[in-house]
């Protein structure tokens, strides 16, 4: 064996352009799987980590019905149909240590001269711990902050950089406006710990404000009996174990409450974005690799059509070779073996080519929510490497075959009168 | 008896047109023997060589070589016989480029699946006056090294005969007497039986039995006369070339 592979070293470099040409197809090709399928695997890995950071322990509950369970989900109807009693009453549940609702709009946000463009989010004292989302300076928003719908802000790291890039925040005032309206000012009481952007939105580039407050004076969306609604009731649940159990109590309850046969809200679980997400990451992992693996078929035919020019070069070697014993098995492996040797050293060339393109991508900054930049993460997996190094295997093997067994069937009088 | 062909014919089909390029042939070499084959192109000697060398198979009649009847047999038992019991000596040498001599040499007992190719190899090179050359490639050896390379890979797997095409088409004068030598001394030394393919009288005179071929059929069959015969391994011509 290691002497048919030295065979087809010394055949291969005796024309290394020529080589090296038909290795390109291959050396393209298995970079583009590794380089293409690394990104869709650092995706799919950092949004994991993100979704796991925050508790596999928290139920959403969201107005509206689900209109599809099938890989994308949307909200069939745009009902609003919760209200902040609703989510007192999930709280109540033996199985729930607490709940925070949340409001959610767009905003303008005007201070210190500098104006910017963020999300507010209308929340409760418990969200900060539901949540997992600690103050770095300052306080968070008290129950009697809420109760009295002061006028009180938390700022996220984004906002606060913005708007005070070199001044203290805490007790300045800000002014807020939403939809164009004349906007209402608001003390900075705190500002939270930095988290990065990530693929599910910057958490950092938010204004926090009491729920009571944004639905009295800054914006309010009402359900059918006229209470304001509520965009999302994050409940954090007591053990991870007990989350289908939940889901039924939380069910039955807002059936109850809102009188209703079918569901006009939908709760999910962290789980339920995990799944769907890695669901679409892997078919857009596996689309990639798709792709690029065509370009794997290109490069095997580039293959094909050289075996056969050199086939038809070497017929007097081929010739040689029979009048000294060679069998046609012998003269097919010969042929085999130099195929494979081109197409699996074009595809380990092709994995070391397609991590350095992993590995620089994951060096580019990309604009991320909020002005700042994050870096797109990649992950080259072994089962990739492998894949790729097995499949360009088997394109050699494949494409071989037929010059391998044009050159074994070949006459060798007629091969050693070649000239 | 190492060759024994009886009423051999062999006719190709081009188009529509038959070829007969031996009209029965009968002819027996013995073990030891020096042979020439003679005749003018178009006589049939190259397909008798290729029918002898076992590349090929007669149409009708019979062919054995060591007493195993060659003409039932298929490509792949073909090229097993040829590897056990044929060796081959090219016109133009016919060597595999980039291939160190060595290499060369020990081609045939692959194929054969020998072991201990190495150290047969050397000795084979060593039999034709080569031992130094054995890293050499085919592009830094000259013609006669070249065809002396040649020799040692058609006597390493110690065949029944050598099979001589124009062995010395290619050379000059002087190194053509070198090679004759050679293939004198292995025959005389080992026993080996040598068949040459020529149109050279000279040549034929470097044997001991010429054999006439036209139009495929053989014309006649004489020994070499003492007195005609040309020595070329003369004693100290073969310590020169070891």
């Amino acid at each position: 064996m290691s002497s048919s592979i030295r065979v087809a070293l010394r055949a291969l470099g005796a024309n290394k352009l020529r080589t090296t040409l038909t290795m390109l197809g291959i050396i393209i090709g298995v970079s583009a799987v590794i380089a293409l399928m690394s990104i869709g695997r650092g995706a799919q890995a950092q949004v994991s980590a993100q979704i796991q950071s925050l508790g596999t322990n928290l139920l959403f509950i969201r107005p509206g019905a689900l209109k599809d369970q099938g890989g994308v989900r949307s909200n069939a109807t745009q009902a609003a149909s919760l209200t902040l009693e609703d989510s007192d009453a999930v709280a109540a549940l033996p199985n729930v240590v607490a709940t925070a609702p949340e409001v959610d709009t767009g905003a303008q946000l005007l201070a210190n001269g500098q104006n910017w463009n963020t999300r507010i989010t209308g929340v409760t004292d418990a969200y900060s711990t539901v949540r997992n989302t600690p103050v770095a300076q300052g306080d968070w928003i008290s129950k009697a902050e809420v109760d009295g719908r002061s006028s009180v802000v938390v700022l996220g790291d984004t906002v606060a950089q913005q708007l005070f890039p070199d001044g203290d925040p805490i007790g300045q005032t800000v002014r807020m406006s939403v939809g164009g309206r004349t906007g209402a000012n608001f003390r900075v009481i705190g500002v939270t710990q930095a988290k990065g952007a990530s693929g599910l939105g910057n958490t950092d580039d938010t204004a926090y404000v009491p729920i009571t407050t944004v639905m009295a004076r800054l914006f309010a969306q009402r359900t059918a009996r006229g209470a304001p609604n509520v965009s999302t009731v994050n409940v954090q649940v007591v053990s991870e174990s007990l989350m289908d159990d939940t889901v039924s109590q939380i069910g039955d309850l807002l059936r109850a409450r809102h009188k209703v046969a079918q569901d006009d809200f939908t709760i999910q679980s962290q789980q339920d974005f995990l799944n769907t997400f890695n669901q679409i990451a892997g078919t857009f992992t596996l689309l990639l690799g798709a792709i690029a693996g065509i370009s794997l078929v290109v490069g095997g035919i580039g293959i094909m059509n050289i075996m056969l020019v050199s086939v038809t070069e070497r017929t007097r070697e081929i010739g040689i070779r029979k009048a000294v014993g060679a069998r046609r098995r012998d003269i097919l492996t010969q042929f085999l073996v130099e195929a494979i040797v081109v197409s699996v050293l074009g595809g380990a060339i092709g994995i070391a080519i397609g991590s350095g393109f992993a590995a620089l991508i994951s060096q580019i900054q990309v604009p991320g929510g909020g002005g700042g930049t994050s870096t797109l993460q990649t992950q080259v997996g072994i089962d990739s490497v492998a894949l790729a190094f097995f499949v360009s295997a088997a394109v050699g093997l494949f494409f071989g075959i037929y010059p391998a067994t044009r050159a074994s069937r070949l006459n060798p009088i007629e091969a050693l009168r070649y000239e | 008896m190492s060759i024994e062909i009886i009423d051999v014919t062999k006719t190709y089909h081009i188009g529509s047109i038959d070829v007969a390029a031996l009209q029965g042939v009968s002819l027996t070499i013995a073990d030891g023997e020096l042979v020439a084959i003679m005749g003018p192109s178009g006589s049939g000697k190259s397909t008798l060589m290729n029918i002898l060398g076992c590349l090929d198979v007669p149409s009708s009649g019979s062919y054995r070589l060591d007493g195993q009847e060659v003409g039932p047999l298929k490509d792949d038992q073909l090229a097993v016989v040829r590897s056990r019991k044929i060796g081959f000596v090219f016109q133009q040498f016919n060597l595999l480029a980039r291939t160190p001599a060595i290499e060369q040499v020990e081609l045939p007992m692959v194929y054969a699946g020998v072991r201990d190719r190495r150290a047969r190899a050397m000795a084979a090179l060593e039999a034709v006056g080569l031992s130094d050359r054995a890293r050499h490639k085919p592009t830094e050896l000259s013609g006669g090294q070249q065809q002396r390379v040649a020799i040692a890979r058609a006597l390493v797997n110690e065949p029944s005969i050598i099979l001589a095409d124009e062995p010395t088409g290619a050379l000059d004068t002087h190194t053509s007497a070198e090679i004759m030598g050679i293939f004198q001394r292995l025959n005389r030394e080992r026993g080996l039986t040598v068949i040459f393919v020529t149109h050279e009288p000279e040549i034929a005179y470097h044997t001991r039995r010429i054999i006439h071929l036209r139009d495929g059929l053989i014309t006649s069959d004489e020994q070499v006369p003492d007195a005609e015969f040309r020595r070329a391994d003369h004693p100290s011509e073969a310590l020169a070339l070891a």
